[in-house]
């Protein structure tokens, strides 16, 4: 017996299975179906999870006591100098130096106070200061990476970091991750967890990559691209970027009066 | 009146490269090790083909030992005193995880557990789950969120005892002893 080498996929192979996937989908929603607001959990466009999905349904239960609170982190975890990757090492990173700002809401609309936010990130070159990263881009000495924030009285956050850049990695021949700051978010209730990928305006990647794809909504996809923002830019300094992330509630509408404009 | 939807933010995969941001010192170990009444609990993960995970991050968040839910600071700087209820732990190159904590009391009409959430390269959105324990079966027989899972399937809900004050509860995200995740946004 020999085993067959395993050949990749071409990205061409990847691309059609997507739109295949997408096509489905929008049939779905154009015969009525929901929308498909989330990742869909077995996309096999990515590879890793075809193995690594619950193929039963989800038992769907009440919330109770335990989860809906999540852990208090605050000043005593978090130091406010963590929101600035930038400062981390003597030394400035290379790289296009960033902000990243906006707020973080509920379901209804309310700002989530006073929780944790803690992102990653590739560095300029497209490398993570990971030991399995074996991506022969340089590593920066002055860039980690991580940081933490907490938010504010109105949900709001700010990190100061520099654009990641692309990557290459192994889920088909030539396969590439659009530039994204990795998110890991607390609501008030550990049910809102949330951990994503926050990703920037037009990237070409985006209509071959199968983790960002694995959302087949175009509209909800969309949701997770940080906004460019003139007045978030500093002059002679950083380029500025807003992101508003939205949590589950205990409801995902609210009714609200015609003269509630806020 | 008008309605007003927010939207949510999709979930995407945590990835294989978390290693040296989210996991931090002293995760794993809610209480020390040396107190009387801790106790162990850890498992292995395992993909659909039975192969364990390197890759997963777990995070457990519990009630302390009175079965009351604390609202302490404290989670990413152990003091070694104060309990909050939160840990976190990656698996390792076995795909083992492995916690340091109380046993958690009972809160409410429900028997005791720990709410586990499971992220991993692969998994586009996480999955929570909740680690029972095996010396409870009269609360578990009323537990209400026990009672909605099928019957054939809810021993994956309840870690083994392994050894004296040491639990194992494995987590599989597929397979014949497929774990039961829940959905809680109802």
């Amino acid at each position: 017996m020999t085993t067959q080498p395993i050949t990749q996929p071409t990205q061409p192979e990847i691309t059609k299975e997507i739109r295949d996937i997408e096509a489905d989908a929008a049939r779905a929603a154009a015969a009525g179906g929901r929308p498909e607001r989330h990742a869909r959990r077995d996309y096999a466009p990515y590879r890793s999870s075809v193995l690594r999905h619950p193929t039963h349904e989800l038992v769907r239960v009440d919330p109770e006591e335990v989860e809906r609170f999540s852990p208090a982190f605050g000043h005593t975890d978090v130091d406010v100098l963590e929101s600035d990757l930038t400062i981390q090492h003597s030394g400035e990173p290379l790289g296009e130096r960033i902000t990243v700002s906006g707020r973080v809401l509920d379901g209804e609309g309310r700002p989530v106070r006073h929780q944790l936010i803690e992102i990653w990130q590739a560095n300029s070159g497209g490398r993570y200061v990971h030991k399995r990263d074996q991506h022969p881009a340089p590593l920066d000495p002055n860039f980690t990476g991580v940081g933490r924030a907490v938010t504010g009285d109105d949900g709001s956050y700010r990190f100061q970091t520099i654009k990641p850049g692309p990557y290459p990695w192994r889920n088909h021949l030539n396969a590439w991750r659009p530039a994204h700051i990795h998110f890991s978010l607390f609501g008030s209730a550990f049910t809102q967890r949330l951990v994503t990928q926050m990703y920037f305006p037009g990237d070409p990647l985006f209509a071959l990559d199968p983790i960002y794809q694995s959302i087949t909504d175009p509209a909800a996809r969309e949701r997770l691209i940080g906004q460019y923002d003139h007045d978030e830019s500093v002059p002679e300094y950083s380029l500025g970027y807003v992101w508003d992330i939205v949590l589950t509630g205990p409801k995902s509408t609210r009714m609200e009066s015609e003269e509630d404009h806020d | 009146m008008t309605e007003r939807e927010y939207l949510q933010t999709p979930s995407q995969t945590v990835g294989p490269f978390f290693g040296y941001a989210l996991p931090y010192e002293g995760g794993g170990e809610l209480i020390a090790a040396h107190r009387p009444d801790a106790i162990r609990l850890h498992g292995t993960v395992f993909d659909g083909n039975g192969q364990t995970v390197p890759d997963a991050l777990i995070e457990l968040w519990q009630a302390d030992a009175d079965g009351s839910i604390v609202q302490r600071q404290g989670s990413f700087r152990r003091d070694g005193y104060t309990f909050t209820g939160f840990g976190r732990a990656a698996t390792t190159l076995a795909g083992d995880y492995s916690f340091t904590t109380v046993k958690p009391g009972a809160v409410g009409s429900s028997a005791p557990y720990c709410f586990v959430t499971v992220f991993a390269r692969g998994l586009l959105h996480h999955l929570f789950t909740r680690a029972y324990f095996p010396e409870d079966s009269e609360a578990q027989a009323t537990d209400a969120v026990l009672a909605a899972v099928p019957a054939e399937r809810r021993s994956t809900l309840i870690a083994a005892l392994d050894g004296p004050g040491s639990y194992r509860f494995d987590i599989h995200l597929q397979g014949e002893n497929e774990t039961v995740f829940f959905d809680f946004d109802a």
